[in-house]
């Protein structure tokens, strides 16, 4: 399979990893966030082991975008301890970058370049072999059935497409763990089955790990190994799926969820981003 | 190197496909040197200062390249809001090497523009004096885009959204472009609008344009030269500094 051809040269950057448990993909020990008053995340501990599919889940703002800001280098910590792969992602932020592959909760990819330049543009940036990306680009296309789309231009992608393709290019440096950030927001039910098959067919033929947030909870019923409920930025519950509705005499993950967390709904002010959105998509139209 | 390459195809590329902004990004150099061209020319001749067009075009060339270069480098902000930049940003890549392919690769673009009005002035009845200065004037082309580009990306870097691009549009970039020399000599005006000229890194790069094209210079090659690569070095570091520390 794809992922067999640059094993090797993977090897050469785990050496003088901090930890030893070898069979921890990410540990995480009282890791708070504060945003000026506003603590995000309060003293948060968790670990994922390696292989596992694990979701964290959560009301809007609890804090599971912030989490995975700061396990992928993307925000410093104000305190506490995170293990990626082995590395800490606030000193050896390179290490970290290379051992994981990620999917945004907003859509990453350049909508002027074409699904084949958008692999191409994150292979040079990972630095993958000049010589093996163009089969790796090749076989991942494959995988996520858009070869044949190849040369088209991202823009005219649907939801669905777009998501494959982040997919398809977060693996293409061989990561061990994949962060997906509310991968299947808004697509629709065959979509959903056809993401939730690649990770499987990747989580069981490959070994990846798989850290995912979701506000389906059928779906994280579904494909979770392990699941760890945050809300207002503390860990609630942790478990497996059938674990926690022992814990809360529940039948259903969506029934635990709800009675871990409540029923009242969260509002979010809505940000600068949303604004933006909006802007822009008038400016397309 | 292979980011900083990428990262500067990736900027041609958006460029060369979209032909709505290449055209409509000439329409107001066009205007300018119509508008202003013809119809002040006769007041210019009355005035004894000579051909109007021939003063104004090397002006609209370096306006050309202003824009497109603050643009280009104010375009992280769409990138941030829109992801593109957390793919760059979460990649094992040095961000100085990011920030440069960027940079290099809206420069590159603004030049091109720049080439394209200097043509559409030939085409309007502009005569450069003197062929062999051609490449210098492109040379300078190109460091008034890198100077450019280089501070957007340094403004851009410190803006969550848009909400301060029109503040930056009217207080920023219009009175460089204005207080440049580029529509008018800069010879026996008002000290105060001297000295805010000569502190204005656009003036040097509008005369020493004006001295490769036309011949008529105002601060001297050197100075020209001096000035546009030292503020460039210096918009460079600043914005590398300051897009290291981007957070999203």
């Amino acid at each position: 399979m794809f992922m067999s051809v640059i094993l090797e040269e993977a090897g050469s950057h785990r050496n003088n990893r901090l930890d030893s448990e070898n069979n921890i993909s990410i540990k995480v020990e009282k890791l708070t966030k504060k945003f000026g008053d506003f603590t995000a995340v309060d003293s948060i501990s968790f670990s994922v082991k390696k292989g596992e599919t694990f979701a964290f889940l959560g009301p809007n703002g609890a804090g599971k975008t912030t989490t995975i800001k700061m396990l992928t280098t993307l925000l410093k910590p104000t305190s506490g301890v995170m293990l990626v792969n082995g590395y800490d992602p606030v000193q050896n932020q390179d290490a970290v970058r290379r051992s994981f592959g990620i999917v945004f909760q907003d859509e990453s990819l350049d909508e002027e370049l074409t699904a084949y330049e958008n692999m191409e543009f994150h292979g040079v940036l990972y630095k993958v072999p000049k010589e093996l990306l163009p089969k790796k680009i090749e076989e991942l296309l494959k995988f996520v059935e858009l070869w044949d789309r190849k040369n088209d231009f991202v823009k005219h992608f649907s939801g669905g497409m777009k998501r494959r393709l982040e997919i398809a290019r977060g693996l293409l440096h061989h990561p061990e763990v994949l962060f997906l950030d509310e991968p299947t927001l808004g697509l629709d039910p065959q979509t959903r089955n056809h993401i939730w098959g690649y990770l499987r067919e990747l989580n069981r033929t490959e070994g990846i790990t798989v850290f995912f947030t979701t506000h389906y909870m059928e779906e994280a019923e579904r494909v979770a190994d392990c699941i760890a409920i945050i809300d207002r930025g503390t860990i609630v519950a942790e478990g497996s799926p059938g674990e926690l509705m022992k814990q809360t005499n529940t039948n259903s993950l969506e029934d635990a969820f709800l009675s871990l967390t409540g029923r009242r709904i969260r509002e979010e002010e809505i940000g600068s981003i949303e604004q933006m959105r909006n802007i822009r998509k008038l400016w397309r139209r | 190197m292979g980011t900083i390459y990428i990262l500067w195809l990736r900027q041609l590329k958006r460029y060369m496909r979209s032909h709505s902004r290449i055209i409509g990004s000439l329409g107001q150099p066009l205007l300018f040197l119509l508008a202003l061209g013809y119809g002040f020319g006769p007041i210019f001749q009355k005035a004894g200062q000579g051909n109007y067009l021939e003063f104004l075009a090397p002006g609209v060339i370096a306006m050309t390249i202003l824009f497109t270069s603050i643009f280009s480098g104010i375009e992280i902000i769409w990138d941030r809001q829109f992801g593109f930049l957390k793919e760059t940003l979460v990649a094992p890549a040095s961000r100085l090497d990011i920030m440069i392919g960027r940079t290099l690769g809206g420069a590159t673009v603004a030049t091109i523009q720049g080439i394209i009005v200097l043509l559409i002035s030939i085409v309007a009845g502009f005569r450069p004096t003197n062929y062999v200065l051609l490449p210098v004037a492109i040379l300078i082309m190109a460091l008034i885009a890198l100077l450019f580009t280089a501070l957007g990306t340094a403004i851009a870097s410190l803006l969550e959204d848009m909400q301060g691009f029109q503040m930056i549009m009217n207080f920023l970039v219009m009175p460089l472009f204005f207080l440049s020399g580029a529509l008018f000599p800069l010879q026996g005006l008002p000290e105060a609008i001297i000295l805010f000229s000569s502190l204005n890194p656009l003036s040097y790069g509008v005369d020493g344009l004006r001295g490769a094209l036309i011949g008529q210079i105002y601060f001297g090659f050197g100075i020209d030269f001096l000035v546009l690569a030292g503020v460039s070095a210096l918009f460079l570091a600043v914005g590398s500094y300051l897009f290291s520390k981007i957070q999203v």
